[in-house]
């Protein structure tokens, strides 16, 4: 405690306020890009599964294989994955974008079990509906099944937000400035640890708790509707 | 030339077999409705007619037209001219009683807009639903959600309507309110397959009756021969069960 107290003055200092403050920039934009283009991607391998044919089935085949791993395979592993992969290829890439693709690899794969989930919650009948009257995928995805299914998909989308925002702290492990490299960093340099990471768990809280309470407000607020 | 004919339809669901070897034809106009016990095939029947369930062998047959349901286009094909009306209704849950008649005409089929939505109200006038234009299906009635699934089929304009068992869900006072309905329909000359357990309704209405079995034909004919003289010991015994229950 005496620690804190002598250190504060120090650890407040403008150069250090603004390097948490690009930590939790990284933080936030690691968090929101990854889960955006996961949404996206996700929505699109959810419909991509809901396809019949032998013409997409290696596609098929394909996205669950990838979808399923991901979501067995530690987070960890796969940013090492990616991370060694493109040294293997000799990509020189940043250890930002690299975090963000494995980031974004993951989120993707839960997304995409979120949407599915979303889809399989419209009743049989109405996709029965749809078909025999000639509906085709996209136009019963577009007029049916997605304007009932975005209710159970963006409380349960938001919620994972919330808790992928704490996986981004992985990207710490390949050395990128987000909010727990950072604390690690202060530490480094002599600072008290729970100074350090009391600051980074502040920032945490003030980023996900306020995410968290909308969250739940939009779920109440859809379930009620 | 019949309507629709149907050559020796096998069908397996689930690893059984549920069709084995089912023939008929309907002719222009006609009103057959196939009877049975639970399980002897006759809604499979009507959803191999819409491409909901792949027939394993058999013909089916439409205008002089063979429809082969392996591919795409003659599905779209038939489902231009057939349609149905299911047992559970089937609405979509996310549009009004009106917008789940229009949906189709306007979305799928690319009609005019104002065009579609006057034949829409036109029939949720005729089913007698012209004050719940605005109601979405949970707000009616399961005979109310009957009578708009038959107003939505019927504004794909079908040459051939399908009735699965859709006064089976239905509380027993809402029965006569989509019978009607039918009737109403008949009158006007409709050619319909209906699968129903309203043995009075079929007596009244049908032109042909088929009794199934096991996936099988056991005996059809006018109902006069099904209901009062059938060939068949099996039939009778399933007539004397069922008729004044």
């Amino acid at each position: 405690m005496h620690a804190i107290i002598e250190q504060a003055p120090r650890f407040f200092s403008a150069p250090n306020m603004l390097f948490l403050g690009t930590a939790l920039a990284h933080t936030v934009l690691l968090s929101l890009a990854s889960c955006g283009v996961g949404l996206a991607l996700g929505f699109l391998i959810a419909a991509t599964r809901l396809t019949r044919g032998l013409p997409l089935l290696p596609l098929r085949l394909l996205l669950i294989g990838l979808t399923e791993s991901l979501r067995r395979v530690p987070p960890l592993v796969t940013l090492f994955i990616v991370f060694f992969g493109f040294s293997l290829l000799q990509v020189d890439m940043s250890p930002f974008w690299i975090a963000l693709i494995a980031l974004t690899m993951i989120a993707t794969a839960f997304i995409a079990e979120i949407v599915r989930a979303g889809f399989r919650s419209i009743p049989r009948q109405e996709w029965d509906a749809a078909a025999t009257m000639n509906f085709s995928l996209a136009q019963t995805l577009l007029y049916v099944v997605v304007p009932q299914a975005w209710k159970i998909i963006v409380p349960t989308v938001s919620l994972f937000f919330v808790m992928f925002i704490k996986d981004t702290a992985l990207a710490s492990q390949i050395g990128v400035l987000e909010l727990t490299f950072v604390g690690k960093s202060f530490v480094d340099r002599g600072f008290s640890p729970l100074l350090s990471f009391g600051a980074v768990l502040v920032l945490y809280f003030l980023l996900s708790f306020p995410l968290a309470r909308a969250g739940q407000w939009l779920e109440t607020r859809l379930a009620a509707s | 030339m019949p309507h629709l004919d149907v050559r020796n339809l096998h069908a397996d669901y689930a690893g059984k077999t549920v069709l084995q070897g089912v023939s008929f034809t309907v002719t222009q106009g006609a009103i057959v409705s196939l009877i049975g016990p639970s399980g002897s095939g006759k809604s499979t029947i009507l959803r191999a007619l819409t491409g909901l369930l792949r027939p394993s062998s058999g013909e089916i047959w439409l205008d002089g037209r063979r429809l082969e349901y392996r591919q795409a286009a003659d599905v779209a094909y038939a489902r231009q001219r057939i349609a149905i009306v299911f047992q559970q209704y089937n609405l979509f849950q996310n549009m009004t009683a009106l917008r789940n008649v229009t949906v189709t005409p306007e979305k799928i089929r690319k009609r005019d807009k104002r065009e579609v939505e006057a034949e829409a109200v036109a029939l949720l006038r005729k089913v007698g639903l012209g004050d719940k234009l605005n109601a979405y299906p949970d707000e009616l009635s399961g005979g109310q959600q009957q009578r708009v699934a038959i107003a939505r089929a019927l504004a794909l304009k079908p040459e051939i309507l399908l009735l699965d068992e859709v006064t089976s869900a239905l509380d027993p006072e809402l029965v006569h309110e989509v019978l009607d309905t039918v009737r109403l329909l008949a009158a006007e000359g409709m050619t319909m397959i209906t699968v129903s357990h309203e043995m009075r309704f079929v007596r009244e209405l049908a032109s042909d009756v088929m009794f199934l079995e096991a996936g099988r034909i056991v005996e059809s004919g006018p109902p006069l021969q099904i209901f009062e003289a059938a060939k068949e010991p099996r039939t009778r015994q399933f007539i004397s069960k069922t008729l004044y229950r």
